[in-house]
Protein backbone atom coordinates (compact mmCIF):
# COMPACT_ATOMS: atom_id res chain seq x y z
CA UNK A 1 0.00 0.00 0.00
CA UNK A 2 1.42 3.30 -1.01
CA UNK A 3 2.21 5.67 1.84
CA UNK A 4 4.27 8.45 0.24
CA UNK A 5 3.88 9.49 -3.37
CA UNK A 6 5.93 11.99 -5.38
CA UNK A 7 4.13 13.16 -8.51
CA UNK A 8 6.25 14.98 -11.12
CA UNK A 9 8.00 16.95 -8.37
CA UNK A 10 10.16 19.84 -9.57
CA UNK A 11 12.00 22.34 -7.41
CA UNK A 12 13.64 25.49 -8.75
CA UNK A 13 15.26 27.71 -6.11
CA UNK A 14 15.18 31.51 -6.24
CA UNK A 15 18.82 31.40 -7.34
CA UNK A 16 17.65 29.65 -10.50
CA UNK A 17 19.12 26.31 -9.40
CA UNK A 18 16.97 23.40 -10.56
CA UNK A 19 17.34 20.98 -7.63
CA UNK A 20 14.65 18.49 -8.70
CA UNK A 21 13.72 17.97 -12.35
CA UNK A 22 10.58 15.84 -12.19
CA UNK A 23 10.66 13.05 -9.61
CA UNK A 24 8.09 10.24 -9.49
CA UNK A 25 8.27 7.83 -6.57
CA UNK A 26 5.91 5.58 -4.69
CA UNK A 27 6.97 4.40 -1.23
CA UNK A 28 4.94 1.64 0.45
CA UNK A 29 4.05 1.82 4.14
CA UNK A 30 6.84 0.67 6.47
CA UNK A 31 9.59 0.71 3.85
CA UNK A 32 13.12 1.75 4.88
CA UNK A 33 14.28 3.74 1.86
CA UNK A 34 17.84 4.98 1.47
CA UNK A 35 18.57 7.78 -1.01
CA UNK A 36 22.15 7.98 -2.30
CA UNK A 37 23.92 10.49 -4.52
CA UNK A 38 26.69 13.07 -4.49
CA UNK A 39 26.15 16.28 -2.59
CA UNK A 40 24.16 18.61 -4.81
CA UNK A 41 22.26 15.74 -6.44
CA UNK A 42 19.00 16.87 -4.80
CA UNK A 43 18.74 14.44 -1.85
CA UNK A 44 18.15 17.12 0.81
CA UNK A 45 15.65 18.92 -1.39
CA UNK A 46 13.76 15.69 -2.08
CA UNK A 47 13.44 14.83 1.61
CA UNK A 48 12.30 18.36 2.49
CA UNK A 49 9.43 18.33 0.01
CA UNK A 50 7.84 15.53 2.08
CA UNK A 51 7.16 17.88 5.03
CA UNK A 52 6.94 20.98 2.83
CA UNK A 53 10.04 22.67 4.30
CA UNK A 54 10.85 23.04 0.61
CA UNK A 55 7.82 23.85 -1.53
CA UNK A 56 7.82 22.18 -4.97
CA UNK A 57 7.59 24.58 -7.90
CA UNK A 58 5.65 21.94 -9.82
CA UNK A 59 4.01 18.63 -8.96
CA UNK A 60 2.97 17.43 -5.51
CA UNK A 61 3.85 15.11 -2.65
CA UNK A 62 1.16 13.02 -0.94
CA UNK A 63 1.55 11.40 2.48
CA UNK A 64 -1.14 8.94 3.55
CA UNK A 65 -3.44 10.36 0.87
CA UNK A 66 -2.98 13.99 2.03
CA UNK A 67 -1.58 16.49 -0.47
CA UNK A 68 1.20 17.98 1.70
CA UNK A 69 2.25 20.39 -1.05
CA UNK A 70 -1.15 22.08 -1.04
CA UNK A 71 -1.57 22.04 2.76
CA UNK A 72 -1.39 25.38 4.58
CA UNK A 73 -1.69 26.64 8.16
CA UNK A 74 -3.28 24.24 10.61
CA UNK A 75 -3.59 21.45 8.04
CA UNK A 76 0.14 21.67 7.25
CA UNK A 77 1.08 21.65 10.94
CA UNK A 78 -1.05 18.53 11.40
CA UNK A 79 0.62 16.82 8.45
CA UNK A 80 4.06 17.78 9.77
CA UNK A 81 3.38 16.52 13.28
CA UNK A 82 2.92 13.05 11.70
CA UNK A 83 6.37 13.29 10.03
CA UNK A 84 9.48 13.10 12.23
CA UNK A 85 12.77 14.51 10.98
CA UNK A 86 16.38 14.14 12.05
CA UNK A 87 19.29 16.21 10.77
CA UNK A 88 23.00 15.96 10.01
CA UNK A 89 23.82 18.61 12.62
CA UNK A 90 21.17 17.28 15.06
CA UNK A 91 19.51 20.73 15.34
CA UNK A 92 18.99 20.48 19.09
CA UNK A 93 18.58 23.56 21.26
CA UNK A 94 21.98 23.24 22.93
CA UNK A 95 21.24 25.35 25.98
CA UNK A 96 18.05 23.45 26.83
CA UNK A 97 17.80 20.17 28.69
CA UNK A 98 17.54 16.90 26.79
CA UNK A 99 14.00 16.38 28.10
CA UNK A 100 12.87 19.82 26.92
CA UNK A 101 14.32 19.05 23.49
CA UNK A 102 12.43 15.76 23.31
CA UNK A 103 9.22 17.37 24.60
CA UNK A 104 9.44 19.99 21.86
CA UNK A 105 8.58 17.12 19.50
CA UNK A 106 5.11 17.15 21.11
CA UNK A 107 4.51 20.83 20.19
CA UNK A 108 2.69 19.93 16.98
CA UNK A 109 0.09 17.90 18.88
CA UNK A 110 -0.54 19.66 22.19
CA UNK A 111 -2.80 22.73 22.33
CA UNK A 112 -0.89 25.97 21.70
CA UNK A 113 -1.22 27.36 25.24
CA UNK A 114 0.24 24.19 26.76
CA UNK A 115 3.30 24.48 24.56
CA UNK A 116 3.75 28.19 25.28
CA UNK A 117 3.47 27.67 29.06
CA UNK A 118 5.47 24.43 28.99
CA UNK A 119 2.48 22.72 30.64
CA UNK A 120 2.74 19.37 28.88
CA UNK A 121 0.23 16.68 29.94
CA UNK A 122 1.70 14.15 32.35
CA UNK A 123 1.44 11.33 29.81
CA UNK A 124 3.43 13.39 27.28
CA UNK A 125 6.27 13.85 29.77
CA UNK A 126 6.19 10.14 30.53
CA UNK A 127 6.25 9.39 26.80
CA UNK A 128 9.27 11.68 26.31
CA UNK A 129 11.15 9.67 28.96
CA UNK A 130 10.06 6.47 27.20
CA UNK A 131 11.47 7.77 23.89
CA UNK A 132 14.80 8.49 25.57
CA UNK A 133 14.81 4.97 27.00
CA UNK A 134 14.20 3.53 23.52
CA UNK A 135 17.31 5.25 22.13
CA UNK A 136 19.30 4.04 25.12
CA UNK A 137 19.93 7.26 27.08
CA UNK A 138 17.16 7.42 29.76
CA UNK A 139 19.63 8.82 32.32
CA UNK A 140 20.39 11.95 30.23
CA UNK A 141 16.91 13.55 30.55
CA UNK A 142 17.98 16.45 32.78
CA UNK A 143 21.39 17.07 31.22
CA UNK A 144 21.92 20.07 28.96
CA UNK A 145 21.99 18.98 25.30
CA UNK A 146 25.43 20.51 24.62
CA UNK A 147 26.96 18.31 27.33
CA UNK A 148 26.35 15.18 25.23
CA UNK A 149 28.59 13.49 22.65
CA UNK A 150 27.66 13.63 18.95
CA UNK A 151 26.17 10.14 18.98
CA UNK A 152 24.12 10.91 22.08
CA UNK A 153 22.92 14.18 20.55
CA UNK A 154 21.70 12.36 17.44
CA UNK A 155 19.87 9.90 19.72
CA UNK A 156 18.12 12.89 21.32
CA UNK A 157 17.26 13.97 17.78
CA UNK A 158 15.70 10.57 17.13
CA UNK A 159 13.86 10.69 20.48
CA UNK A 160 12.47 14.15 19.63
CA UNK A 161 11.18 12.83 16.30
CA UNK A 162 9.77 9.72 18.01
CA UNK A 163 7.93 11.90 20.53
CA UNK A 164 5.77 13.04 17.60
CA UNK A 165 4.47 9.45 17.29
CA UNK A 166 5.12 9.76 13.55
CA UNK A 167 4.14 7.43 10.74
CA UNK A 168 6.93 8.84 8.56
CA UNK A 169 10.57 9.49 9.51
CA UNK A 170 12.91 11.66 7.42
CA UNK A 171 16.65 11.54 8.07
CA UNK A 172 18.93 13.97 6.23
CA UNK A 173 22.49 12.61 6.36
CA UNK A 174 21.95 11.50 9.99
CA UNK A 175 25.43 10.04 10.49
CA UNK A 176 27.63 12.31 8.37
CA UNK A 177 28.92 14.13 11.49
CA UNK A 178 29.64 10.91 13.43
CA UNK A 179 32.55 8.46 13.54
CA UNK A 180 32.13 5.01 11.91
CA UNK A 181 31.22 2.90 15.00
CA UNK A 182 28.77 5.55 16.26
CA UNK A 183 27.30 5.83 12.74
CA UNK A 184 26.48 2.13 12.75
CA UNK A 185 25.00 2.26 16.25
CA UNK A 186 22.74 5.19 15.31
CA UNK A 187 21.67 3.58 12.00
CA UNK A 188 20.77 0.29 13.73
CA UNK A 189 18.73 2.20 16.32
CA UNK A 190 16.91 4.02 13.54
CA UNK A 191 16.25 0.80 11.62
CA UNK A 192 15.13 -1.13 14.73
CA UNK A 193 12.65 1.56 15.78
CA UNK A 194 11.32 1.92 12.23
CA UNK A 195 10.69 -1.85 12.18
CA UNK A 196 9.08 -1.97 15.62
CA UNK A 197 6.71 0.93 14.96
CA UNK A 198 6.17 0.29 11.25
CA UNK A 199 7.46 3.80 10.39
CA UNK A 200 8.03 4.59 6.72
CA UNK A 201 11.57 5.98 6.63
CA UNK A 202 13.56 7.98 4.07
CA UNK A 203 17.29 8.30 4.85
CA UNK A 204 19.81 10.30 2.84
CA UNK A 205 23.17 8.62 2.96
CA UNK A 206 26.41 9.02 1.14
CA UNK A 207 28.15 5.79 2.16
CA UNK A 208 27.65 2.83 -0.17
CA UNK A 209 28.27 0.09 2.38
CA UNK A 210 25.83 1.57 4.91
CA UNK A 211 23.16 2.02 2.26
CA UNK A 212 23.46 -1.66 1.34
CA UNK A 213 23.46 -2.79 4.94
CA UNK A 214 20.35 -0.98 6.19
CA UNK A 215 18.11 -0.27 3.17
CA UNK A 216 15.05 -2.21 2.06
CA UNK A 217 15.33 -0.26 -1.16
CA UNK A 218 17.90 2.12 -2.61
CA UNK A 219 17.20 5.19 -4.75
CA UNK A 220 20.09 6.81 -6.62
CA UNK A 221 19.94 10.49 -7.52
CA UNK A 222 22.05 12.51 -9.89
CA UNK A 223 21.50 16.09 -11.01
CA UNK A 224 17.93 16.32 -9.73
CA UNK A 225 16.71 13.04 -11.20
CA UNK A 226 16.19 9.49 -9.92
CA UNK A 227 18.72 7.42 -11.88
CA UNK A 228 18.58 4.19 -9.90
CA UNK A 229 15.79 2.36 -8.09
CA UNK A 230 16.38 -1.14 -6.80
CA UNK A 231 17.12 -3.57 -3.98
CA UNK A 232 20.44 -3.50 -2.07
CA UNK A 233 21.46 -6.61 -4.04
CA UNK A 234 20.90 -4.79 -7.32
CA UNK A 235 22.96 -1.80 -6.12
CA UNK A 236 26.29 -3.17 -7.32
CA UNK A 237 29.55 -1.23 -7.41
CA UNK A 238 28.87 -0.66 -11.09
CA UNK A 239 25.41 0.77 -10.30
CA UNK A 240 26.97 3.18 -7.78
CA UNK A 241 29.60 4.27 -10.27
CA UNK A 242 26.78 5.19 -12.61
CA UNK A 243 24.92 7.11 -9.87
CA UNK A 244 28.04 9.00 -8.82
CA UNK A 245 29.24 9.43 -12.41
CA UNK A 246 32.78 8.43 -11.37
CA UNK A 247 34.72 5.42 -10.01
CA UNK A 248 34.10 4.49 -6.36
CA UNK A 249 36.52 6.15 -3.96
CA UNK A 250 37.23 3.68 -1.10
CA UNK A 251 38.17 6.55 1.22
CA UNK A 252 35.19 8.80 0.61
CA UNK A 253 32.36 6.46 -0.32
CA UNK A 254 32.76 3.68 2.25
CA UNK A 255 32.20 4.09 5.96
CA UNK A 256 33.42 0.67 7.15
CA UNK A 257 32.84 -0.29 10.77
CA UNK B 1 69.10 27.88 3.46
CA UNK B 2 69.11 27.83 -0.30
CA UNK B 3 70.40 31.18 -1.62
CA UNK B 4 68.48 30.92 -4.91
CA UNK B 5 65.18 30.88 -2.98
CA UNK B 6 65.75 34.39 -1.64
CA UNK B 7 66.51 35.79 -5.10
CA UNK B 8 63.67 33.94 -6.84
CA UNK B 9 60.83 34.89 -4.47
CA UNK B 10 59.79 38.52 -4.71
CA UNK B 11 57.71 39.83 -1.82
CA UNK B 12 54.23 40.49 -3.28
CA UNK B 13 53.05 44.06 -2.87
CA UNK B 14 49.41 44.81 -2.02
CA UNK B 15 47.39 45.93 -5.03
CA UNK B 16 47.63 49.63 -5.88
CA UNK B 17 43.86 50.16 -5.63
CA UNK B 18 43.84 48.92 -2.01
CA UNK B 19 46.70 51.24 -1.00
CA UNK B 20 45.08 54.24 -2.68
CA UNK B 21 41.81 53.53 -0.92
CA UNK B 22 43.39 53.48 2.56
CA UNK B 23 45.22 56.72 1.73
CA UNK B 24 41.97 58.33 0.59
CA UNK B 25 40.17 57.19 3.79
CA UNK B 26 42.93 58.71 5.93
CA UNK B 27 42.72 61.96 3.97
CA UNK B 28 38.94 62.23 4.43
CA UNK B 29 39.15 61.58 8.19
CA UNK B 30 41.87 64.24 8.54
CA UNK B 31 39.91 66.77 6.48
CA UNK B 32 36.73 66.26 8.57
CA UNK B 33 38.72 66.75 11.80
CA UNK B 34 40.29 70.00 10.55
CA UNK B 35 36.98 71.44 9.30
CA UNK B 36 35.19 70.46 12.54
CA UNK B 37 37.88 72.12 14.67
CA UNK B 38 37.45 75.37 12.77
CA UNK B 39 33.65 75.32 12.79
CA UNK B 40 33.46 74.72 16.55
CA UNK B 41 36.21 77.24 17.37
CA UNK B 42 37.99 74.42 19.14
CA UNK B 43 41.01 76.09 20.69
CA UNK B 44 43.63 74.07 22.49
CA UNK B 45 45.09 77.31 23.88
CA UNK B 46 41.82 78.20 25.62
CA UNK B 47 42.07 74.99 27.60
CA UNK B 48 45.21 76.36 29.21
CA UNK B 49 44.26 80.05 29.55
CA UNK B 50 40.87 79.02 30.98
CA UNK B 51 42.47 76.67 33.46
CA UNK B 52 42.68 79.34 36.16
CA UNK B 53 38.91 80.01 36.03
CA UNK B 54 38.28 76.30 36.03
CA UNK B 55 40.22 75.77 39.25
CA UNK B 56 38.52 78.81 40.85
CA UNK B 57 35.07 77.34 40.10
CA UNK B 58 36.20 73.90 41.13
CA UNK B 59 37.38 75.34 44.46
CA UNK B 60 33.93 76.76 45.17
CA UNK B 61 32.34 73.32 44.79
CA UNK B 62 34.15 72.07 47.88
CA UNK B 63 33.47 73.66 51.26
CA UNK B 64 36.46 74.65 53.46
CA UNK B 65 37.95 71.54 55.02
CA UNK B 66 36.86 72.56 58.53
CA UNK B 67 33.23 72.80 57.37
CA UNK B 68 33.04 69.63 55.21
CA UNK B 69 31.51 67.68 58.10
CA UNK B 70 28.82 70.24 58.92
CA UNK B 71 28.06 71.47 55.37
CA UNK B 72 28.12 68.20 53.36
CA UNK B 73 27.24 66.06 56.37
CA UNK B 74 24.02 67.97 56.88
CA UNK B 75 23.09 68.05 53.18
CA UNK B 76 23.87 64.39 52.36
CA UNK B 77 20.72 62.82 53.93
CA UNK B 78 18.53 65.21 51.92
CA UNK B 79 19.97 63.73 48.70
CA UNK B 80 18.82 60.20 49.50
CA UNK B 81 15.28 60.76 48.25
CA UNK B 82 16.09 62.32 44.83
CA UNK B 83 18.90 59.80 44.37
CA UNK B 84 16.59 56.85 44.95
CA UNK B 85 14.09 58.52 42.62
CA UNK B 86 16.77 58.67 39.90
CA UNK B 87 17.49 54.96 40.26
CA UNK B 88 13.76 54.20 40.23
CA UNK B 89 13.29 56.21 37.03
CA UNK B 90 16.10 54.22 35.42
CA UNK B 91 14.67 50.95 36.75
CA UNK B 92 11.09 51.60 35.65
CA UNK B 93 12.32 52.89 32.28
CA UNK B 94 14.41 49.76 31.70
CA UNK B 95 11.59 47.49 32.90
CA UNK B 96 8.88 48.85 30.59
CA UNK B 97 11.39 49.33 27.78
CA UNK B 98 12.26 45.63 28.00
CA UNK B 99 8.63 44.54 28.22
CA UNK B 100 7.58 46.54 25.16
CA UNK B 101 10.73 45.63 23.22
CA UNK B 102 9.98 41.88 23.46
CA UNK B 103 7.31 41.63 20.73
CA UNK B 104 9.19 44.13 18.56
CA UNK B 105 12.37 42.02 18.70
CA UNK B 106 10.61 39.13 16.97
CA UNK B 107 8.55 41.32 14.61
CA UNK B 108 11.67 43.15 13.40
CA UNK B 109 13.91 40.11 12.98
CA UNK B 110 13.99 38.42 9.58
CA UNK B 111 14.19 35.02 11.30
CA UNK B 112 10.89 35.38 13.16
CA UNK B 113 8.96 38.14 11.33
CA UNK B 114 5.33 37.49 10.38
CA UNK B 115 5.64 39.01 6.90
CA UNK B 116 7.83 41.57 5.10
CA UNK B 117 5.35 44.43 5.65
CA UNK B 118 5.06 44.17 9.45
CA UNK B 119 8.82 43.63 9.67
CA UNK B 120 9.41 46.85 7.77
CA UNK B 121 6.90 48.76 9.93
CA UNK B 122 8.56 47.49 13.12
CA UNK B 123 12.01 48.46 11.87
CA UNK B 124 10.94 51.96 10.88
CA UNK B 125 9.29 52.41 14.29
CA UNK B 126 12.50 51.33 16.03
CA UNK B 127 14.60 53.69 13.92
CA UNK B 128 12.33 56.58 14.88
CA UNK B 129 12.47 55.64 18.58
CA UNK B 130 16.27 55.50 18.52
CA UNK B 131 16.81 58.63 16.44
CA UNK B 132 15.15 60.80 19.10
CA UNK B 133 17.60 61.17 22.04
CA UNK B 134 16.24 60.49 25.54
CA UNK B 135 16.88 64.11 26.55
CA UNK B 136 14.61 65.28 23.74
CA UNK B 137 11.93 62.72 24.72
CA UNK B 138 12.05 64.12 28.26
CA UNK B 139 11.81 67.71 27.04
CA UNK B 140 8.76 66.79 24.94
CA UNK B 141 7.11 64.76 27.71
CA UNK B 142 7.63 67.09 30.70
CA UNK B 143 5.06 69.67 29.49
CA UNK B 144 2.62 66.87 28.63
CA UNK B 145 2.96 64.76 31.78
CA UNK B 146 3.84 67.49 34.32
CA UNK B 147 7.22 67.96 36.00
CA UNK B 148 8.34 64.91 37.97
CA UNK B 149 9.63 61.38 37.64
CA UNK B 150 6.82 60.14 35.32
CA UNK B 151 7.98 61.86 32.10
CA UNK B 152 11.52 60.72 32.93
CA UNK B 153 10.51 57.08 33.20
CA UNK B 154 8.44 57.27 30.00
CA UNK B 155 11.30 58.97 28.11
CA UNK B 156 13.75 56.26 29.16
CA UNK B 157 11.23 53.50 28.29
CA UNK B 158 10.84 54.83 24.77
CA UNK B 159 14.57 55.08 24.20
CA UNK B 160 15.18 51.64 25.78
CA UNK B 161 12.62 50.01 23.46
CA UNK B 162 14.49 51.35 20.44
CA UNK B 163 17.90 50.19 21.62
CA UNK B 164 16.88 46.79 23.05
CA UNK B 165 14.66 45.79 20.14
CA UNK B 166 17.38 46.73 17.66
CA UNK B 167 20.11 44.78 19.50
CA UNK B 168 17.67 41.93 20.19
CA UNK B 169 16.50 41.49 16.61
CA UNK B 170 20.12 41.43 15.43
CA UNK B 171 20.90 38.77 18.04
CA UNK B 172 17.92 36.71 16.87
CA UNK B 173 19.13 36.93 13.27
CA UNK B 174 22.51 35.50 14.30
CA UNK B 175 21.20 32.32 15.99
CA UNK B 176 21.69 28.79 14.72
CA UNK B 177 18.64 28.30 12.45
CA UNK B 178 18.78 24.49 12.81
CA UNK B 179 16.51 24.17 15.87
CA UNK B 180 13.99 26.54 14.26
CA UNK B 181 13.85 24.32 11.18
CA UNK B 182 13.52 21.23 13.40
CA UNK B 183 10.50 22.63 15.25
CA UNK B 184 8.86 23.83 12.05
CA UNK B 185 9.32 20.31 10.72
CA UNK B 186 7.65 18.96 13.87
CA UNK B 187 4.56 21.08 13.22
CA UNK B 188 5.11 23.50 16.13
CA UNK B 189 3.29 26.85 16.00
CA UNK B 190 5.07 30.16 15.49
CA UNK B 191 4.99 31.29 19.14
CA UNK B 192 6.03 27.86 20.43
CA UNK B 193 8.92 27.80 17.93
CA UNK B 194 10.12 31.19 19.22
CA UNK B 195 9.87 30.11 22.86
CA UNK B 196 11.54 26.72 22.41
CA UNK B 197 14.10 27.30 19.64
CA UNK B 198 14.90 31.04 19.67
CA UNK B 199 14.59 32.29 23.26
CA UNK B 200 17.05 29.80 24.82
CA UNK B 201 19.64 30.82 22.24
CA UNK B 202 19.37 34.57 22.91
CA UNK B 203 18.38 34.75 26.60
CA UNK B 204 21.87 35.20 28.11
CA UNK B 205 22.87 37.85 25.56
CA UNK B 206 19.58 39.69 26.06
CA UNK B 207 19.95 39.82 29.86
CA UNK B 208 23.41 41.24 29.31
CA UNK B 209 21.99 43.92 26.98
CA UNK B 210 19.24 44.76 29.49
CA UNK B 211 21.83 45.31 32.24
CA UNK B 212 23.84 47.49 29.87
CA UNK B 213 20.77 49.57 29.01
CA UNK B 214 20.07 49.93 32.75
CA UNK B 215 23.61 51.30 33.18
CA UNK B 216 23.00 53.82 30.40
CA UNK B 217 19.59 54.71 31.86
CA UNK B 218 21.06 55.49 35.31
CA UNK B 219 23.37 58.06 33.72
CA UNK B 220 20.64 59.32 31.39
CA UNK B 221 18.13 59.73 34.23
CA UNK B 222 20.52 62.15 35.95
CA UNK B 223 20.69 64.24 32.78
CA UNK B 224 16.99 64.23 31.93
CA UNK B 225 16.24 65.32 35.50
CA UNK B 226 17.80 68.57 34.43
CA UNK B 227 14.86 69.36 32.10
CA UNK B 228 12.36 68.70 34.88
CA UNK B 229 11.97 64.95 34.71
CA UNK B 230 12.59 64.36 38.42
CA UNK B 231 15.40 62.70 40.30
CA UNK B 232 18.75 64.06 41.37
CA UNK B 233 19.28 65.91 38.07
CA UNK B 234 16.33 68.09 39.03
CA UNK B 235 17.93 68.76 42.44
CA UNK B 236 21.22 69.59 40.73
CA UNK B 237 19.59 72.20 38.53
CA UNK B 238 17.81 73.60 41.56
CA UNK B 239 21.08 74.00 43.53
CA UNK B 240 22.78 75.68 40.55
CA UNK B 241 19.92 78.20 40.30
CA UNK B 242 20.47 79.10 43.97
CA UNK B 243 24.24 79.40 43.46
CA UNK B 244 24.67 76.69 46.12
CA UNK B 245 28.00 75.52 44.77
CA UNK B 246 29.00 73.28 47.68
CA UNK B 247 25.62 71.55 47.28
CA UNK B 248 26.38 71.08 43.57
CA UNK B 249 29.80 69.69 44.52
CA UNK B 250 28.31 67.09 46.84
CA UNK B 251 25.73 66.04 44.22
CA UNK B 252 28.52 65.53 41.67
CA UNK B 253 30.48 63.37 44.11
CA UNK B 254 27.39 61.30 44.98
CA UNK B 255 26.40 60.79 41.33
CA UNK B 256 29.95 59.77 40.51
CA UNK B 257 29.98 57.22 43.33
CA UNK B 258 26.58 55.73 42.47
CA UNK B 259 27.26 55.47 38.72
CA UNK B 260 30.59 53.81 39.50
CA UNK B 261 28.94 51.23 41.78
CA UNK B 262 26.11 50.46 39.33
CA UNK B 263 28.55 50.14 36.42
CA UNK B 264 30.76 47.83 38.47
CA UNK B 265 27.84 45.62 39.51
CA UNK B 266 26.49 45.48 35.97
CA UNK B 267 29.87 44.62 34.44
CA UNK B 268 30.31 41.90 37.07
CA UNK B 269 26.82 40.47 36.43
CA UNK B 270 27.33 40.50 32.67
CA UNK B 271 30.70 38.80 32.90
CA UNK B 272 29.04 35.95 34.75
CA UNK B 273 26.37 35.53 32.07
CA UNK B 274 28.32 34.75 28.94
Amino acid sequence: MSHIEFREVEVTYKTGLRALKGVNLTIPRGQFLVVVGLSGAGKSTLIRTVNNLVVPSKGSVHVGGVDVTAARGRQLRQARSDIGMIFQTFNLVKRSSVLRNVLSGRLGDVPGWRGVLGAFPREDVAYAHECLARVGIPEKAFVRADALSGGQQQRVGIARALAQKPSVMLADEPVASLDPPTSHAVMSDLKRIAREDGITTIVNLHFIDMAREYADRIIGMRDGLVVFDGTPEEATDKAFEEIYGRPIDREKDLRGA
Amino acid sequence: MAPEATTAVAVPRPPLVGRLRSLLTLGIVAAVVVVSFRQTDFDLLALFTGAADFWKFFGRLVPPLSEVGTDWGKYLPQLAKPLIETLQIAYVGTFFGTLLAMPLIFLASATTALDPVSMWVARVLLTILRSIPDLLWAAILVPILVVGPLPGAVALSLFSIGVLAKLGSETVEAIDPGPVEALRAAGAGRLATIIYAVVPQVAATMVSYILYVFEINVRASVIIGYVGAGGIGFTLQNRLNFFDYTGVGLIIVVIFAVVLVIDGLSVWARSRLI
